[in-house]
């Protein structure tokens, strides 16, 4: 039967926009009541992190717990470890590596000379974030606690946000096809544990901060340390705070 | 190990190693820019009275509208979840640029072009809801809206108000495909994509294309139904197509120079991209043979007194190398705003697929599709000024 | 004006189709957008507990040490006392919650210990780390060291 392009387009328009719709209702009626953490007053928390590069090992044991905690699909990364080797002055030409993402810890490979490192990276988190500012429809945001998280069930998967994300933290999982990143172990936090990476963390390399906390040992230590975020020039308001992080580092 | 990742050259961070927006993002903005320039084309004979080119303004807003209309499927093929895409509808993110552009999107298409096809056409659709036979006379009736109000009164104001939709339409279409080039310029992670000249560079390049096209596309519809090229028409169509051109290089200069001179922190590695990764799609396709060649031969034709077959010949050519040209330039802005590491260290590959979700092959077909509608609006909407009555003879017999 | 009305009655038919365009896309926004988008920002609150709900996979060091005082107590007197159980043992918060239905399997300390102190530049000079080809020539770190009190004699 032929149709008209008017009638064509007003029934495909109509189709669309029926079957967008009932999709998007179902998926809420699915969704169903998640069990809330009871007693977890948002407003009293805003979370950091601290990561003291000298304690760093590069053991990887971060990037396995995460893994554990979060079923992150291997190949992907919601934190992983860089090495980085600087031979004497030229901080701007480091030799950088992150074999599977530190996933089995680091192979030997600079025996002598030069300084060699490990920086453990994770979602910064940060205050103003541009991965934020850019998602067309608002399934990623910040909470009133500042954790920067995903909405699995109302992401489109169009990527915009893992392209504004300076710090490469964020990937498209091809399991829920949305994007995905560091959750800080939200599902932790809210309910007093660390997360699962400074849980794993055999050197206490990586500290989990709440800065609206006065009793929180980060302020002793940012008040003491000299502390510094990656790209600050970016001014994404990261909240992970590195101490003694080399002029090299990405 | 890094350097064992296949593809991989150098330090890229663990999630960059694959590129997140294909093919298919690199065919958005190159579908949204003809549509913006075949507008453009149009409004030159409404607005600015250039009478010259009054053959090609019907079928200029024909290649506009076939275009705009597939200009979503791309982005629904990627998207990870295309049925929640009305959420950009419904619950807009007002500082995403994507999201505000599909409100631009929605705009230019209903108001704008919609409204001036439908404004220029109404008396002819009316006419041929009389004449017509079979189902071809119900699309007609169902297009006339009901109305048969084609006095001359009626008209004249549809004639006011098209012009005031075509006035409303230039900014429109600027903003259209401005804002395409703003959600680029303004991922400040990105320094290839950063800059404030992005929007500026992706209009003109935008009118480029759009210009070549309906310029193509008139000729080849002329040589199809043996008819006479009008050569004033073509001859101004290739004139403002050469002025464009030398803006878009312009500017596509100046950001270059600029770069250079500047010599941030990112230019060494984009530089290293351009002279490997990039050499032949941008200094070989984009810049020598899609935007130094064809302004050579048109710039040709204003110097020198060429024969009308010579004219028709280079006009061909040149259009024929912008429109590589243009989808040259959309895949290295896209493709390669991701080919090297936020980290400056590093590059990888982009891996096209070819019969996949975000392959070669729908890439293809997404470039044909809006080559059929044009066929099928050309056919029920015909824009040839002469020989109406031939048209409405064709239509008896189909 | 009602001759103007009258020559213009065609754009008041399009004027209609729109204000019916646009009454039918805010009756799907009244029905589809879910309830109390926006309270804490431009995202759906109900994610915030899709998200607390999901499983916790590492019971947390307290939790392990509120039934393993014994080892707790080993362990803090030693170089290990900054060592997390789970980070050696692996996530066990199905075991802190029914102990019975999961029982912790001894990681292979040949290769556990190595990750850790096997000898690599990027490691601080301060931390221990040995060639473990050299220092134990194939045996299993478990032999010498007792992995909760790993300081050879004390």
């Amino acid at each position: 039967m032929e149709m008209t392009r008017r009638e064509l387009l007003a029934k495909s328009g109509k189709f669309i926009l029926l079957t967008s719709a009932a999709a998007t209702a179902w998926e809420y009626v699915l969704a169903g009541k998640a069990e809330a953490a009871p007693n977890y007053d948002m407003t009293k928390h805003w979370w950091a992190m601290v990561i003291d590069i000298e304690k760093c090992i590069g053991c990887g044991n971060c990037v396995r717990a995460c893994e554990a905690e979060n079923d992150v699909p291997p190949g992907y990364f919601r934190t992983w470890v860089e090495r980085y080797h600087v031979d004497d002055w030229d901080l701007e030409h480091p030799q950088v590596d992150s074999p599977n993402g530190a996933h089995d810890g680091f192979p030997e490979r600079y025996k002598s000379g030069g300084k060699t490192f490990f920086v453990p990276k994770l979602c910064n988190h940060c205050a103003d974030s541009p991965c934020v500012q850019v998602c067309p429809v608002g399934a990623t945001f910040h909470t009133p606690d500042g954790v920067v998280l995903v909405d699995q069930k109302y992401c489109l998967g169009c990527r915009y946000c893992i392209q504004a994300c300076p710090y490469g933290c964020r990937f498209l999982n091809p399991r829920t096809n949305t994007a995905d990143k560091c959750t800080l172990c939200y599902h932790r936090i809210t309910k007093g544990l660390t997360t699962a990476c400074c849980e794993a963390c055999p050197t206490q390399a990586r500290v989990l901060a709440d800065l609206k906390n006065p009793k929180d040992p980060v302020h002793e230590f940012l008040r003491t340390h000299s502390v510094q975020v990656l790209k600050p020039h970016m001014a994404t308001g990261a909240k992970v705070f590195y101490k003694n992080l080399d002029g090299s580092v990405r | 190990m890094h350097t064992l990742l296949p593809g991989v050259e150098g330090y890229m961070y663990p999630n960059e190693i694959e590129l997140q927006w294909s093919v298919l993002i690199v065919l958005y903005p190159y579908i949204t820019g003809l549509v913006a320039g075949a507008f453009i084309l149009a409004s030159l004979e409404r607005v600015f009275k250039v009478e010259a080119v009054k053959p090609t303004y019907r079928l200029a807003l024909l290649v506009a509208l076939a275009f705009l209309l597939v200009a979503p499927l791309p982005l629904q093929l990627h998207l990870g979840h295309p049925e929640r895409s009305l959420e950009m509808y419904l619950t807009p993110h007002r500082s995403s640029a994507m999201a505000m552009f599909g409100f631009v999107y929605l705009w230019y298409l209903m108001i704008v072009l919609l409204m001036e096809i439908w404004l220029d056409y109404r008396k002819n659709i009316v006419e041929w809801a009389e004449s017509a036979t079979g189902v071809r006379k119900w699309i007609y009736r169902l297009l006339t809206l009901g109305s048969r109000n084609v006095t001359p009164a009626a008209l004249r104001i549809d004639d006011r108000v098209g012009y005031f939709i075509t006035l409303i339409g230039i900014p429109s279409a600027f903003l259209l495909h401005g804002y395409v080039g703003f959600i680029f310029g303004s991922v400040k992670a990105n320094p290839w994509w950063s800059t404030p000249l992005m929007p500026v560079v992706f209009i003109f390049s935008a009118m480029v294309s759009g210009i070549a096209a309906v310029l193509l596309l008139y000729m080849l519809a002329s040589k199809l139904r043996g008819t006479r090229i009008d050569m004033r028409c073509v001859d101004t169509i290739a004139r403002y197509l050469l002025y464009t051109f030398i803006i878009d290089f312009s500017l596509e200069m100046l950001d270059l120079i600029h770069r250079l001179y500047e010599a941030d922190e990112s230019l060494r590695a984009l530089d290293f991209m351009v002279h490997t990764k990039l050499y032949f799609s941008q200094v070989i396709l984009q810049i020598f043979l899609g935007t130094l060649l064809p302004i050579a031969l048109l710039g040709l034709t204003q110097i020198a007194k060429l024969s009308e077959k010579a004219r028709r010949l280079i006009y061909t050519t040149s259009g024929c190398l912008t429109l590589v040209s243009i989808l040259a330039m959309r895949w290295n802005v896209v493709i390669g705003g991701q080919l090297f590491s936020k980290s400056f260290l590093g590059y990888t590959t982009y891996k096209m697929g070819f019969a996949t979700r975000e392959g070669l092959l729908p890439a293809l077909a997404l470039l044909v599709l809006p080559c059929i509608i044009l066929y099928v609006l050309v056919k029920l909407l015909p824009p040839w000024p002469e020989n109406e009555e031939q048209s409405l003879a064709r239509f008896g017999r189909l | 004006m009602k001759e103007f009305l009258r020559n213009s009655e065609h754009l008041l038919r399009v004027v209609f189709l729109l204000v019916l365009g646009l009454t039918a896309f805010l009756l799907i926004r009244w029905a589809v957008v879910p309830p109390e988008f926006g309270k804490y920002g431009h995202f759906r609150p109900a994610a915030l507990d899709d998200i607390r709900a999901r499983q916790v996979k590492f019971a947390g060091h307290q939790t392990c040490e509120g039934c393993h005082t014994d080892v707790a107590e080993e362990k803090n007197k030693g170089k290990h006392a900054g060592v997390n159980c789970e980070a050696c043992h692996g996530p066990l918060a199905r075991h802190a919650e029914d102990p019975g239905s999961l029982l912790p399997q001894l990681p292979d300390t040949a290769v556990l210990c190595a990750r850790c102190h096997e000898a690599n530049a990027g490691k601080p000079k301060s931390f221990p780390q040995v060639v473990t080809a050299d220092h134990s020539a194939g045996l299993a770190c478990k032999t010498c060291h007792q992995p909760h009190t790993p300081k050879i004699g004390g």
